[in-house]
């Protein structure tokens, strides 16, 4: 076989990418009564995947996803309660909302590299939480945003208390998400940034405009992440200012690099891995759940990398 | 009038606590380019230290701030030397992940030990009330904390100067390569840099502790107001960061004064149009 | 003729340090120029300038007749401005392959398509392959690049250039760090560039530098100190004196 048609034959589709909706739809009926966990996991694998494609494949350190997020969970969340509870343009206006402040803040930001980036994307979502936290007549500040209803989706699939329609909801807009997801990364704009991460200084030499792919690829995450926000707001009716924040940027990074970042699965197994095990043994004991969390991530550091699929790799070699 | 008095005051007062944490931070990500977001942690350990010394143990106010910097600083040694060492060469990813889960781990096990509210602090008799300086009183703490700011910076300042340690340190930050080259043990110096840095954010942790809560989420709430210190003032500088804690007390002790509606929020936006307008800080060396 | 590059006094400084000195110069279209000096002559800041990395602190820079000077980096590699690095500046984790359709696919615009895999860009891959085959590469196209030897590697550099299909291109050192067994394809890919190319090549090499080079032009301390044919510039007694008077000293 060519080189290049060995080139081509990797980035097909392979049997083994089907596991995971597999995987969630058999959850659907095997664990009827976590189906609220899992539509948090969903939305988490959702958020997770949006920052994989900045922090994985552009190579872009960020502590400050969150702000995404929040903009696009208080966008939908304020759409619902004051303008209208039809789901599908709320998340429209959540993504819509969360891609304006990821353009403009990767306009001014994505100038700067390293600490000072780093430190930019803190201070992004710190302003951002400290406004919601001051504009609570429409944020709701500290008590969260009330009032947020849900009309069923395309007027039939009315939002249940056991959960279901809203498992079907998120992974139906996690599974075009991925599409998208996928062909983002195969593509030539996606094989662009992977080289700018790998050496901006070459892709400069290369005549490609690296900041304009920065801009573009920081815009279309942001906006992934905000439906995600959104998502979290309309599924749980609820928006409360943990949604923003260094905590909540922390945690998405965190799940993102226990699953492996850069290889788009990542945020599947990593999101995953975290919620069911938070969602277990924080029940047992809160305030050690970020103890563990802490440790399991200096070992990380210290021994495996390239996070859960990584050691999977590692593993089939040998 | 008086209330621009009492806004570099408190401003003032903010500001020396800022920069005593930050200035060590300023120092190590200067000399080793680490990115070490769990300076906070050291700080927010010396106020712990600091103030259950003080309440529990009725340790007087100056020994418990003493015991807290040898304290942090004898910690910040093994740790550095245990893990820290190892991560030098790692990317910027592997030390803020590594970092991120030093601050996890302790603020769990702070919140473990302490709980989750914040720390009453006792100040001792004499540094409570007011200083009466004829014109108009103010706050005995504050003002203590200025002097005792002021004190620190000299000695500081000094001792980079005028010192052995302080020309190494500062030749180091400068060129390393020509540092080492020239026989300066960068290895050993960074350590006692990190070390003396991590004590003196333990002393600011314990004397901010007014201004500063002492409480679980110290070392996550305060990390962005340190980094913006010091990516303002310029990594490895010493002068940068007090002029970026200047402008950080000043500005957020006025707008939380002036326009209490909007907060901390116009302090961030000018702090990031700062940091746009100077990317290497005001006094970026590295 | 237009020159394929030019440059008008083009002048940089670091405070009181000129590291380029009112440096005129002239590329011919098809071009075999070498461009030599001792060490610190300023010899890569004239490249890094002239590709736009630094910015000059006063001059002009021509290509192919139209000024640049104010043109970004990757501006000027659209316009046909192709370079090396001294030292491999390549996608070390990617594979061979496609370290050079990256440049290929930037020079074929395709960079910015966000809906279709590359896979079906089948002519930007199928042009990379052939100039891997061109440089006898092609044996190492799936393999990464950071498990080339240092030799294939130089030449993964060349092929990157050669895939932005310049009309221009600076080559920095090229044979710089290989081994003398890998270097004699290096020097044979150089002598097969394509003859419409305008080649500057900054070498240490000498016999590099007499067999490939038409002219040369000699740089010390940041100006140019004489500029001619090989046979020119060998008898030339100040050049001998820059070369030979380092070692009279040292």
């Amino acid at each position: 076989m060519s080189p290049v048609d060995a080139l081509i034959r990797r980035h097909r589709l392979r049997a083994i990418e089907l596991l995971p909706w597999v995987i969630a739809v058999a959850a659907y009926f095997a664990f009827a009564d976590y189906l609220s966990l899992g539509s948090q996991i969903l939305i988490m694998i959702l958020f997770a995947l949006s920052l994989d494609l900045v922090l994985g494949y552009a190579g872009i350190v960020t502590l400050g996803h969150s702000a995404f997020f929040g903009v696009g969970a208080y966008a939908a969340g304020i759409y619902a309660a004051r303008v209208s509870g039809e789901p599908l343009s709320g998340l429209l206006v959540g993504a819509i909302a969360a891609a304006a402040v990821g353009w403009a803040s990767g306009l001014v930001i994505l100038r700067t590299q390293g600490l000072a980036l780093l430190m930019l994307t803190l201070a992004v979502t710190a302003l951002l939480a400290e406004a919601a936290n001051k504009a609570s007549f429409i944020t709701g500040g500290a008590d969260g945003l009330q009032g947020v209803d849900i009309d069923p989706i395309f007027g039939i699939f009315r939002f249940d208390l056991f959960g279901r329609t809203a498992y079907r909801y998120c992974l139906a807009v996690l599974f075009l998400a991925w599409l998208f997801a996928r062909r983002l990364v195969y593509s030539p704009f996606g094989r662009s940034l992977v080289g700018i991460r790998e050496n901006a200084t070459r892709m400069h030499a290369v005549g490609s405009p690296v900041r304009r792919r920065l801009i573009a690829v920081y815009t279309i995450s942001a906006s992934l992440a905000g439906i995600a926000g959104a998502l979290l707001a309309q599924t749980t009716q609820f928006v409360g200012l943990t949604v923003l924040g260094f905590q909540r940027s922390g945690e998405v990074v965190i799940m993102l690099v226990f699953g492996g970042i850069g290889r788009l699965y990542g945020a599947f197994v990593g999101a995953s891995l975290y919620m069911i095990a938070q969602d277990q043994l924080a029940k047992l004991d809160p305030a050690f759940w970020y103890f563990w969390i802490g440790l399991l991530l200096v070992l990380l550091v210290m021994f495996a990398r390239g996070g859960v699929l990584g050691l999977i790799d590692r593993l089939l070699r040998r | 009038m008086e209330a621009l008095i009492s806004i570099l005051f408190h401003g003032l007062a903010y500001a020396m606590i800022l920069y005593i944490v930050s200035v060590g931070l300023s120092v190590t990500m200067g000399l080793m380019g680490f990115v070490n977001l769990a300076h906070g942690v050291f700080a927010m350990a010396g106020g712990y230290v600091t103030v259950t010394l003080m309440n529990t143990y009725a340790v007087p106010f100056g020994l418990a701030l003493l015991a807290a910097f040898i304290v942090m600083t004898l910690v910040s040694v093994v740790l550095e030397r245990t893990l820290y060492a190892r991560l030098y060469g790692a990317s910027e990813l592997e030390q803020v992940l590594f970092t991120i889960g030093l601050i996890f781990m302790s603020v769990a096990i702070v919140r473990f030990l302490w709980g989750p509210l914040p720390q009453a602090i006792h100040l001792p008799a004499a540094l409570s009330g007011q200083l009466d300086l004829g014109f108009r009183s103010f706050p005995m703490y504050r003002s203590f904390l200025i002097a005792v700011g002021f004190v620190l910076i000299a000695l500081l300042w000094f001792g980079v100067e005028r010192t052995n340690f302080g020309a190494q340190l500062r030749a180091a930050v400068d060129n390393r390569r020509m540092a080492e080259s020239i026989g300066i043990d960068t290895r050993r110096l960074f350590s006692l840099a990190f070390a003396l840095g991590s004590g003196l954010a333990a002393l600011g942790g314990g004397l901010g502790a007014d201004i500063l809560a002492i409480y679980p989420g110290y070392a996550t709430e305060y990390l962005v107001y340190f980094l913006m210190v010091v990516a303002i003032g310029g990594l490895g500088s010493l002068r940068g960061p007090f002029v970026a804690a200047l402008l950080l007390g000043f500005g957020d002790t006025a707008c939380k004064y002036l326009v209490p509606e909007l907060g901390a929020f116009f302090v961030f936006v000018a702090m990031i149009g700062l940091l746009l307008w100077r990317p290497a800080g005001l006094f970026g060396r590295v | 003729m237009t020159p394929a590059l030019e440059t008008v006094g083009l002048h940089k400084r670091f405070g009181a340090l000129i590291v380029a000195n009112d440096i005129h110069f002239r590329l011919e279209a098809g071009a075999r120029h070498a461009l030599i000096g001792p060490n610190g002559a300023g010899k890569t800041t004239f490249i890094n300038l002239i590709t736009g990395r630094l910015p000059p602190s006063a001059g002009r820079i021509m290509l192919g007749g139209e000024d640049i000077t104010a043109l970004p980096q990757a501006a000027r590699v659209r316009r046909g401005l192709g370079r090396t690095f001294q030292i491999n500046t390549l996608f070390r984790g990617l594979s061979v392959l496609e370290n050079v359709c990256l440049a290929v696919g930037e020079h074929a615009g395709i960079g910015g398509d966000m809906l279709r895999s590359i896979g079906s860009h089948r002519a930007v891959l199928e042009h990379a392959h052939s100039l891997l085959e061109r440089l006898r590469i092609a044996d190492h196209a799936l393999t990464p690049v950071r498990e080339l030897p240092y030799g294939n590697q130089r030449l993964v550099e060349i092929a990157i250039a050669l895939g932005l299909q310049p009309t221009v291109l600076l080559l920095d050192e090229p044979a710089a760090g290989v081994p003398a067994a890998e270097s004699a394809i290096i020097l044979d890919v150089i002598e097969q560039l394509p003859r419409d190319i305008a080649v500057l090549i900054i070498e240490h090499d000498m016999e590099l530098v007499f067999r490939f080079a038409r002219r040369i032009t000699v740089l010390v301390q940041g100006s140019v100190l004489v500029e001619g044919t090989p046979a020119e510039i060998a008898a030339d007694a100040r050049v001998r004196e820059v070369y030979l008077g380092e070692r009279q000293h040292g």
